[in-house]
């Protein structure tokens, strides 16, 4: 039953052998040891297992991985470089944007998606884009404006 | 450095971690050898368990072991009763079942299908019982009993010495305050208001779900790691159950992700450790989403108040019954219930005060501690009601609590004498903050109205209670530091260090917090009650003393001064011709770059004050929220367009940390305030998944959260600091409740105030009806 995907994660290829029933959230999380992606509601509400493919925000507690097959994934693993932390990530951290972090690196990668797709969101384009991500620490403001931080020193590197 | 630490936002030490996904959380760590263990749950809410056969479940291929009742009848090596008030709960169900959704097999297999095969193939035989569902129901003669026998442990907490379950009926506890006389102040009041509020179970919804790993080394010693807030009581309770010293049981506890009172008390830590016995493997559970909303939830209420005022104002007598729906197990619902009792008639002045707060079974899930703990739930109904009478009296209800609020040196419904309290700053800034006053004109062809409320509170923290600490001097000068104290996400890592680099003269790098292991801290009752940085705190800035005076003591040995002309402080220990860093004494002491100095720290809290009086709180909480909303009076929805926190924080140490409590805190209030329930359908649960029970996202908070933290200092809280956990949250619901009154004169008595609500009640008034009539 099971078979060879191959994913680029992190801008690595890995070949993986999945069940055809196996979650990307189960082969990122117990295949590939990347546990930065969380299980919180297992329904697609919460946000908390959201992983980027092809660049998109998805739910991967509820996107098969054969699905995946070819396509580029981006967990928060893949974020920071060379030990320096992503612009988004620095902000969360400046503005307090967490506190338990159980639900961060979802915010922070659909966060990513939002500002590679529009580079000034305005404050209502954010909320709504973020609104599939829970934070049950209450973080939200903080969030927000971590997010409009990083959108704003582009906007200022961007002349 | 120095003047810097303490009030300073400091990058917090766990937050790295977390954001680039290397924070471990107990789900994310690998155990060499783990199994799954699954639970089966019961489908019926009340019934006698008649039979079982779990033969079929162990011919499952891959299935190490089953745990069911058998293994613990008439098995001397074990206690199967637990619970932190009453031996009420037991590892898997014994006799009864007593909600749809009580343990009543565990099951441990090599995989999680395989476990999952094997617990369909459980047979039980259950004889249905007739169930009680709410608390009214559950109080009145003749109902259906949840527990005919209750064990009462012979170690309780000592607050709750003294409350015993009511034989033969669904009366858990019931606990009693009594001030005055207050028929009496009633008869002296020129008006007396009397209202029913309530408010249904909610769920912590921690987006981590609970979780643990346990296994038994050869020997018998048992390891658990877990999801908990208090892992001593985790430890204390294992051990009873398993019958071992506590020194054969280790805890540990890695991150936690959200617990907000939800991950307190045992869980699944018992059958953990049952199925590992048995299995002889370490056996992983990790809840599913429905499973942890069956596991704990808070407590539905339903209050009635009745309070006396004379023409001015003045409140002359307050009478509060609060029945408290603690579901099938008592859990920790006796001290919600006295707790919650305590504070019932709210932070006012009243002369005649009765009090009567039950905790009481019924057929549902059980439910314990959450962020508030029982005065969420009182203030709702106190706090309401403050502004019915200052409608009712026309008086501005910031100028009805101003008159009636607590102040320095008042005396508390208890008699005691309160003391550091900033309650009235709280209220007067919060209703500065939503512009309190200014009105604005009303565009009566609109459909839209605001309005502006408020609410205030005092809440206590559990006393008594103990925590220690220890810190630890390497040869280098730099400390690790040993604390029970759990990191949930409040930050008492990043604050406890910078208590210890401030008492040392320490960079925050050269304090590190040592990872949380019962085998290696020293006590610590719990990570709640909002007690960590004024109990924990305090306990770290007196290791760091203790630490100093042995600094001093061998500075005074080893260079031959006198004890009074060594100084410890910037880091430093000076005499009177030198200046030596901590590195010189250690390795003066040692005669090598090796070697510790141990400091040791204990606060331990007592129902007397230093001054002999009685003290129901090591110290208060005090706060006050105040909002302001627009309500479309065709749809009934609601926008809260600022809402404004105010607590008294003693000494904000990290003020973006105090920042986050009382605006997260504020969030979790709009949920409840607005669209939390659990909601019952005979008994079951309908809505158990994020879908239909609704958490507050980006699109549902207030346009504007404003943080204001008054500081009056405590002399026993480390550089004066108090608590403020769970203040943010208690006046959320009565402020917004309030501010729509305000707005469109409609009273919603019953949270959460949905625009259903609204919208009928804007139709009775309409039709000049109230909503009791309809």
């Amino acid at each position: 039953m099971s078979r060879f995907i191959t994913l680029s994660v992190n801008e690595v290829s890995r070949r993986v052998e999945v069940e055809p029933r196996e979650t990307l959230l189960e082969v990122i999380r117990d295949h590939l040891g990347l546990t930065g992606a969380k299980l919180g509601c297992d329904i697609q509400v919460c946000g908390a297992c959201t992983l980027l493919v092809s660049g998109k925000p998805v739910s991967s507690c509820s996107f098969l991985a054969v699905d995946a097959d070819g396509c580029e994934v981006t967990s928060i693993e893949g974020l920071s470089c060379n030990g320096r932390l992503h612009r988004l990530q620095e902000a969360f951290i400046e503005t307090g944007g967490l506190q338990c972090g159980f639900c961060t690196p979802g915010f922070i990668l659909t966060a990513k998606a939002l500002l590679d797709e529009q580079p000034h969101p305005s404050e209502e384009q954010i909320k709504k884009y973020m609104a599939g991500n829970l934070c049950r620490c209450g973080c939200y403001q903080e969030i927000l404006d971590a997010i409009q931080k990083v959108a704003g020193r582009r906007a200022v590197q961007n002349g | 450095m120095k003047d810097q630490m303490i009030g300073s936002s400091v990058r917090r030490v766990d937050h790295e971690a977390k954001v680039t996904g290397r924070a471990q959380y107990l789900a994310d760590m690998k155990f060499p050898g783990v199994c799954c263990g699954k639970i089966l749950r019961s489908p019926i809410a009340h019934g006698r368990i008649r039979g079982m056969d779990a033969s079929a479940a162990l011919r499952v291929p891959g299935v190490l072991a089953v745990v069911t009742r058998d293994d613990f009848l008439n098995n001397s090596r074990i206690d199967p009763y637990y619970g932190p008030v009453f031996k009420d709960q037991s590892i898997v169900a014994l006799d009864k079942v007593r909600f749809m959704g009580d343990p009543v097999a565990g099951v441990a297999a090599v995989t999680e299908s395989a476990a999952e095969e094997a617990l369909a193939a459980i047979q039980v035989d259950y004889e249905e019982l007739p169930a009680v569902f709410d608390v009214l129901e559950a109080r009145r003669e003749g109902a259906p009993l949840v527990h005919e026998i209750i064990r009462v442990p012979p170690h309780g907490f000592e607050d709750l010495a003294g409350l015993r379950p009511k034989e033969s009926s669904n009366i858990c506890t019931h606990f009693q305050l009594t001030r005055g006389d207050v028929e009496r102040g009633f008869a002296e009041s020129d008006h007396v208001f009397e209202d029913v509020f309530t408010l249904p179970d909610t769920q912590h919804s921690s987006l981590e779900a609970h979780a643990v790993v346990a296994w038994v080394e050869p020997g018998g010693r048992i390891v658990v790691w877990s999801t908990t807030q208090n892992p001593f009581v985790i430890r204390t309770q294992l051990s009873n159950i398993f019958r071992v010293p506590v020194s054969q049981v280790r805890v540990l506890v890695p991150y936690i992700g959200g617990g907000y009172g939800g991950k307190l008390y045992p869980k699944l830590e018992p059958l953990a450790v049952a199925l590992a016995l048995k299995a002889q493997r370490p056996v992983r559970i990790v809840l599913s989403r429905e499973e942890v909303f069956l596991t704990i939830t808070k407590h539905a209420a339903h209050i009635r108040i009745k309070t006396g005022v004379k023409n001015d104002g003045t409140l002359w007598g307050r009478e509060c019954e609060v029945l408290l729906d603690t579901g099938a197990y008592a859990e920790i619902g006796p001290r919600v219930a006295k707790k919650s009792g305590y504070t019932a008639a709210g932070p006012y002045r009243i002369p005649h005060v009765k009090i009567n707060s039950y905790c009481m079974y019924t057929h549902k899930p059980p439910a314990g501690a959450f962020r508030g703990f029982g005065v969420s739930q009182s203030a709702w109904a106190c706090e309401s009601q403050m502004d019915i009478i200052a409608a009712a009296l026309k008086m501005d209800p910031l100028e009805l609590r101003l008159k009636n609020a607590y102040e320095e040196g008042d005396t508390f419904a208890t008699g005691e004498t309160l003391t550091n309290v900033g309650l009235t700053d709280c209220i007067k800034r919060a209703a500065r903050a939503v512009g309190w006053g200014d009105r604005r004109p009303r565009n009566s062809s609109s459909p839209l109205a605001r309005g502006k409320g408020l609410a205030c509170l005092i809440k206590a923290t559990i006393t008594p209670s103990l925590s220690s600490a220890l810190v630890k001097m390497n040869e280098d000068g730099s400390v690790n530091v040993y604390t029970g104290t759990i990191e949930v996400g409040q930050g008492s890592e990043t604050v406890l260090s910078q208590i210890v680099a401030e008492e040392l003269g320490l960079t925050m790098e050269q304090v590190r917090v040592a990872p949380m292991d019962t085998d290696v801290v020293p006590y610590d009752l719990t990570t709640s009650s909002s007690r960590s940085t004024f109990h924990m705190g305090k306990a770290m800035q007196l290791a760091c003393q203790d630490l100093k005076g042995q600094l001093r003591e061998l500075a005074s040995q080893l260079y031959k001064v006198p004890k009074d002309q060594v100084r410890v402080e910037d880091g430093k220990v000076t005499i009177p011709d030198a200046s030596l860093s901590y590195r010189e004494i250690l390795c003066t002491r040692f005669g090598m770059s090796g070697g510790n100095l141990v400091g040791q720290g204990v606060v331990k809290t007592s129902m007397l004050s230093p001054t002999g009086e009685k003290s129901t709180s090591a110290f208060w909480f005090l706060g006050a929220g105040a909002a302001e909303v627009e309500v479309d009076r065709e749809t009934g929805r609601v926008r809260v367009l600022k809402y404004a926190s105010a607590a008294d924080v003693g000494k904000a140490i990290h003020p973006l940390g105090c920042r986050q409590q009382l605006e997260g805190a504020a969030v979790t209030g709009v949920g409840q305030t607005f669209f939390e329930q659990m909601v019952f359908d005979n008994g079951q649960l309908i809505n158990p998944n994020f879908i239909d029970y609704v958490l507050p996202s980006l699109l549902d908070v207030p346009e504007v959260i404003e943080s204001l933290m008054v500081e009056v200092p405590h002399p026993e809280g480390p550089f004066g600091a108090k608590g403020i956990g769970e203040t943010g949250l208690i006046p959320v619901a009565p402020a917004i409740a309030n501010a729509i009154y305000d707005a469109v004169g409609v009273r919603i008595k019953d949270l959460p105030i949905t625009p259903e609500k609204i919208f009928m009640a804007l139709q009775a008034q309409r039709e000049g009806t109230t909503l009791e009539d309809r």
